[in-house]
């Protein structure tokens, strides 16, 4: 990564609840232990979220909205991690700025935090509307998240065609919330199904994991405590192809354990 | 997956559900990649039949004017077997007309496994040029050169949204 040239980079979905915050936080954390200087901002002036994730909710006293306003140095609206103290984030203002906000403030913020940090993460807004139009308009590149659902790639097919005439590049994907079992059955879309019908490089594959909803209940992303669950892996996987390294993608026939000892079963007892 | 579907899947009643997804999916991105609502595109085939049929005399039975898409390019593919021509038509008519029109930009070939209705339409039609036809499509960049009245393509520019 090259020291002066910070990445700015869209995380987005269309649809809601495929797990855009959930992927900013943990990625953010998991650029950060990696030694990325991160700031991951909520671009979701409606909905905010990630504060909460992140397990940062109590100590947000300035927003993006006071920064834009001159009320207060952005120094002092950033939060800085307490365990990562290579991860900041800036919250967003409150849903009145929706109004307001243009595409001009957000390269604004985006630009301020440019100097100090190697990665920016905009967590983007669901919704193809004015927040998602003001969060692309300041990113150069994008990870767009999905699920092998219908509707939510669907929604995705719909935001890479906005992304593509918004110029961004490159776009990359990242397919959550897998179940191998369901997809050896035949009764999910496969990874192929997906990476082929959206036509995007697949930069990480996220199982089903329950641990994810453990850790956002704590405010404690997964990747804090380390590669101790399959996502927290997945993450920081993702983290890595991020920053350029080659990183296998895992073969969803043989992630989870409780699939191969299905498998093996099965082994046995089919009969032709 | 319970007991029962598992049944019905060995004995092929019912099938994958991800293949009735993918499918259901490929279909309803090629609308939304291009924009057109099955009204639009009723009234667009009326259309094209309405202009080809001024030309030559198409098997109407066997017309088939549908989207398709592959790798974020959706193409409208127009399969119009023809009877035979009209005396307007130049010589040498082969048996069916295909009509691409790209909806994105990038030029990028046609499907390439089109089957023409070659059984259907081949034996009331006239033959000449049809062996040419039958073995390959021209995508619309090979077809600007071949206006001849026997393929005809358009290409549109409308950009994915």
């Amino acid at each position: 990564m090259t020291p002066h040239r910070t990445r700015n980079i869209l995380i987005c979905s269309g649809k809601g609840g495929v797990g855009k915050t959930t992927l900013t936080a943990n990625l953010g954390i998991a650029l950060a232990r990696q030694g990325v200087r991160t700031a991951v901002l909520d671009a979701d002036f409606g909905l905010r979220n990630l504060d909460l994730l992140l397990g940062l909710e109590n100590r947000i006293v300035f927003t993006a909205q006071e920064v834009l306003a001159g009320s207060c140095r952005l120094e002092q609206a950033l939060v800085k991690h307490k365990q990562e103290p290579n991860l900041a984030l800036l919250p967003a203002g409150n849903p009145r700025m929706l109004e307001w906000l243009k595409p001009e403030d957000m390269q604004a913020i985006v630009g301020m935090l440019g100097p100090n940090f190697d990665v920016v993460l905009i967590d983007c807004p669901a919704g193809i509307e004015d927040g998602f139009k003001n969060a692309v308009s300041a990113a150069q590149e994008a990870i767009v998240i999905t699920t092998p659902e219908v509707s939510a790639v669907r929604d995705a097919d719909r935001v890479i065609g906005l992304l593509n005439i918004h110029g961004i590049k490159p776009i990359q994907l990242v397919l959550n919330r897998v179940r191998p079992k369901m997809m050896a059955n035949q009764e999910m879309l496969s990874v192929n199904d997906v990476t082929d019908i959206l036509a995007l490089p697949l930069l990480g594959l996220v199982v089903e994991d329950e641990q994810v909803i453990v850790s956002t209940n704590r405010g404690e992303p997964l990747t804090l405590s380390g590669s101790g669950s399959p996502a927290a892996q997945a993450y920081i996987n993702v983290a890595r192809r991020l920053r350029g390294e080659d990183v296998p993608l895992p073969d969803p026939a043989k992630m989870g354990r409780g699939l191969r000892a299905k498998l093996g079963r099965l082994m046995k007892t089919k009969i032709f | 997956m319970t007991l029962r579907d598992t049944i019905n899947r060995l004995l092929g009643l019912q099938r994958a559900s991800a293949t009735t997804a993918r499918e259901r999916l490929q279909l309803v991105l090629a609308h939304d990649r291009s924009d057109l609502n099955p009204e639009l595109l009723e009234q667009m085939r009326r259309e094209i039949l309405e202009v080809v049929s001024r030309y030559v005399e198409i098997d109407l039975d066997e017309v088939d004017v549908s989207l398709e898409t592959e790798d974020r390019v959706t193409a409208l593919v127009a399969n119009l077997p023809i009877r035979r021509a009209k005396a307007v038509a130049q010589p040498g008519v082969k048996t069916s007309l295909s009509l691409g029109v790209k909806a994105a930009g990038l030029a990028k070939a046609e499907p390439a496994d089109r089957q023409k209705p070659e059984a259907v339409s081949g034996a009331d039609s006239q033959s000449a040029g049809a062996q040419a036809a039958e073995s390959q499509q021209p995508g619309p960049q090979e077809a600007q050169a071949d206006t001849a009245g026997e393929t005809a393509n358009l290409e549109g520019s409308q950009s994915l949204t």
